[in-house]
């Protein structure tokens, strides 16, 4: 989480990180853990002159439990974004995850319960990719399609909670080292496999090579069928790993666990208030778990000042599309704000615009 | 520019290969259409009966109309996820201004909310083009503003009553007959294809197919966006006035009805990322999904898993559209660049 320098620049052609050292404001990730900084301070002062108090143990193990379940899913939808596609099918995933889990659990052990999630999520993944792959149907519909599939089945079986977790395995959602949640290091486990994935293998370099051009990917030779499946199985499993922390957390399964948090849309939104284009081929994990962090902060003060819930949602709005624009500055002064002009004198794959459904002109 | 001369709806004498070309790349959802409008028939044998046929023309109007706008904003090169949000927000909104204001003129509410649909496109366009915000997070912001705004101002619960003469609209006739939505389908329909035959329609295909080629051409890119995006807001008002007209106050009407829209459109065969497609096939995308609908209901299908043969449906249309594009209309519009993938 430290590993700010690494910037957003994506490694495909050259693989060390320039200017290891000096921080470039202009950077995406740069931008949005000094975001969830100025946040956190600004939202500290503002909830002390409200006479409250908010730098205490309680808030803060409270916003990292809050950003465990949102910062799963960001993850995952972070692979998939990076290389192109995009996956709106998270939030019946995770309900149906939470589902599957709580009713394995309740009739077999935990470690059963744990596989089925993960094997059902990783074929889910599997599906999504090839749909988008094979098929050749635009990801924005696939997983849409996909969505409504997994709700159909959700709302067809489960007609209220199901299930039951032992207390075991709540032990997930409520145990904590010191002030740090155990969730949270679930979190950061994921987090750095994802990072370790995408920016240390050669896969992880195929992906950003893919959402960067997907023809030119093809083209230098790298199987972009192959990758895109293989991110959607990815963020399938972060997503598993989300609803899992959330039957641990719930003690149950919800069929409302997903849709109700709007996870597969505030994911996207964490995703590229991160610094990820869109469109692909740029960004990463690191700048993810920086726009988890924004939104879950934001969602602590509104509690703690006890704002009105709807009013909450107008001025995450506003804060969503304010940040963007305000890092969508800097990026559109240098090449990367237009993706079909190919970076001046830097090599990155941002040659032509993603997969269809991404904005151009991101 | 010199490509979007060959799209869809380009005047070429020949008739003949002018009906293929004017099919273009919505030719499956026409097909799709008959299919399911065929299977309606064996279904239920009265549906082709003027009434029912016409109340199903009723029901497919809301969505109809969003299509046609979402299409402006897809076919530029944008989304537009804002749309459900602004049909509730305008069912509220006129629920909450009836409340105040009772004796209201219905054609003056009508009028006030097209307008504030207007005005929430002009703030998606704006921000979308004057701020850089990808249109993606710029109108979902808008939906969590429109939706957060509308439950605060309500309490969480709309409430208020419409009167007759707002819904007259939306459940009455003309004549005694002749829904009202169905000429209000027309009319938009109308429009919409004289838009994409103006110079305005041809800039915005332009711009959808390559905004740099369409800037450095002249066109006035951030201008031609932004009206794309003022037009869908103000689809989606009118929409909300049907909507409100047959189903009532409800902070449910609108919900989910953006990504309808957009199912629609690209099962008209529109590319997301905008420069292809036709306007009257993502409006025929609209009637094939509410056939379906219609011929879910029918066939007894329960209520939950209706969304599931839906996402079937939809990803096994689409996909037939995708692999049954190549033979159909790559010939005619090879790119020298190719984009990214455009294929999947």
């Amino acid at each position: 989480m430290t590993a700010v320098p690494s910037g957003s620049a994506a490694p495909v052609a050259t693989h060390r990180p320039h200017a290891l050292g000096r921080v470039r404001l202009g950077d995406p990730v740069v931008a949005v853990w000094l975001a969830a900084l100025a946040v956190t301070l600004v939202g500290w002062i503002v909830v002390v002159m409200d006479g409250g108090e908010f730098m205490t143990r309680s808030t803060v193990t409270g916003i990292l439990q809050n950003s465990v379940a949102l910062g799963l899913v960001a993850v995952g939808q972070s692979v998939v974004i990076l290389t192109g596609s995009l996956d709106l099918s998270v939030a019946y995933l995770v309900s149906l995850g939470t589902l599957v889990a709580a009713e394995m659990m309740e009739s077999g052990s935990v470690l059963t319960a744990v596989l089925a999630v993960l094997a059902l999520s990783a074929a889910v993944g599997l599906a999504n990719g090839l749909i988008v792959t094979g098929l050749k149907v635009n990801a924005f519909i696939a997983t849409l399609g996909m969505a409504f599939i997994l709700r159909g089945y959700i709302e067809d079986t489960y007609t209220g909670p199901a299930g039951h977790v032992p207390a075991s395995f709540r032990r997930l959602g409520y145990d904590r080292i010191g002030f740090v949640p155990v969730s949270v290091l679930l979190l950061l486990a994921v987090a750095v496999v994802a990072w370790l994935i995408t920016r240390r293998t050669r896969v992880g370099h195929h992906m950003y090579a893919t959402g960067g051009d997907e023809h030119a990917a093809r083209l230098s030779g790298v199987r972009t069928g192959r990758t895109v499946v293989l991110a959607h199985v990815l963020c399938s499993l972060c997503v598993g790993a989300a609803a899992l922390f959330l039957a641990a957390r719930l003690g149950a399964g919800a069929p409302w666990a997903g849709t109700d948090a709007r996870y597969d849309l505030e994911s996207i939104a964490a995703v590229v208030l991160g610094g990820t284009a869109l469109a692909g081929g740029r960004g990463g994990v690191t700048g993810t778990l920086g726009g988890v962090l924004v939104l879950s902060v934001l969602d602590s003060i509104f509690n703690q000042l006890s704002v009105d819930p709807f009013f909450k949602n107008v001025v995450r709005g506003v804060v969503i599309i304010a940040a963007v624009a305000l890092y969508a500055r800097p990026r559109s002064d240098r090449a990367a704000g237009r993706p079909r002009r190919a970076g001046r004198g830097r090599v990155k794959p941002g040659g032509a615009p993603g997969l269809p459904g991404q904005e151009q002109s991101a | 520019m010199t490509t979007t001369t060959t799209t869809t709806e380009s005047p070429i004498p020949n008739t003949a290969v002018r009906a293929v070309r004017r099919l273009g790349t919505g030719a499956p959802v026409y097909a799709l259409l008959v299919v399911l409008l065929a299977a309606l028939a064996i279904t239920d044998p009265g549906f082709y009966e003027p009434d029912s046929f016409l109340a199903f023309v009723k029901r497919a109007a809301p969505l109809v109309i969003l299509a046609a706008g979402q299409y402006l904003v897809i076919v530029s090169g944008g989304f537009d996820l804002s749309v459900g949000a602004v049909v509730t927000a305008g069912v509220v909104a006129g629920a909450e201004f009836y409340g105040s204001y009772p004796d209201a003129h219905w054609l003056l509410v009508t009028a006030g909310l097209l307008v504030a649909g207007a005005v929430v496109g002009l703030a998606n366009g704006l921000i979308t083009t004057r701020l850089r915000v990808p249109s993606f997070i710029t109108t979902l912001g808008m939906m969590l503003i429109l939706e957060g705004a509308v439950f605060y101002w309500t309490g969480g619960s709309p409430q208020g009553v419409l009167p007759q003469s707002f819904r007259e609209f939306g459940r009455g006739t003309a004549g005694g007959w002749l829904p009202w939505a169905v000429p209000a389908c027309v009319v938009v329909g109308a429009a919409a294809v004289w838009l994409m035959r103006s110079d305005f329609g041809r800039t915005l295909l332009a711009t959808g197919d390559s905004e740099r080629a369409a800037n450095l051409a002249g066109v006035r890119v951030p201008r031609v966006r932004t009206l794309a995006f003022v037009l869908s807001g103000a689809a989606a008002a009118l929409a909300a006035v049907l909507v409100a007209g047959f189903s009532g106050v409800s902070a449910q009407a609108g919900r989910g009805l953006e990504f309808e829209a957009i199912t629609a459109v690209v099962l008209g065969g529109v590319l997301l990322g905008g420069g292809r497609g036709s306007v009257v096939a993502a409006m025929v995308g609209a009637f094939s999904l509410q056939a379906l609908f219609t011929l879910l209901n029918l066939q007894g299908i329960s209520g939950a898993l209706e969304s599931t043969v839906q996402g079937v449906i939809v990803i096994a249309a689409v996909g037939l559209g995708a692999t049954g594009r190549p033979g159909l209309n790559r010939p005619r519009r090879h790119r020298s660049q190719p984009s990214g993938g455009t294929s999947s």
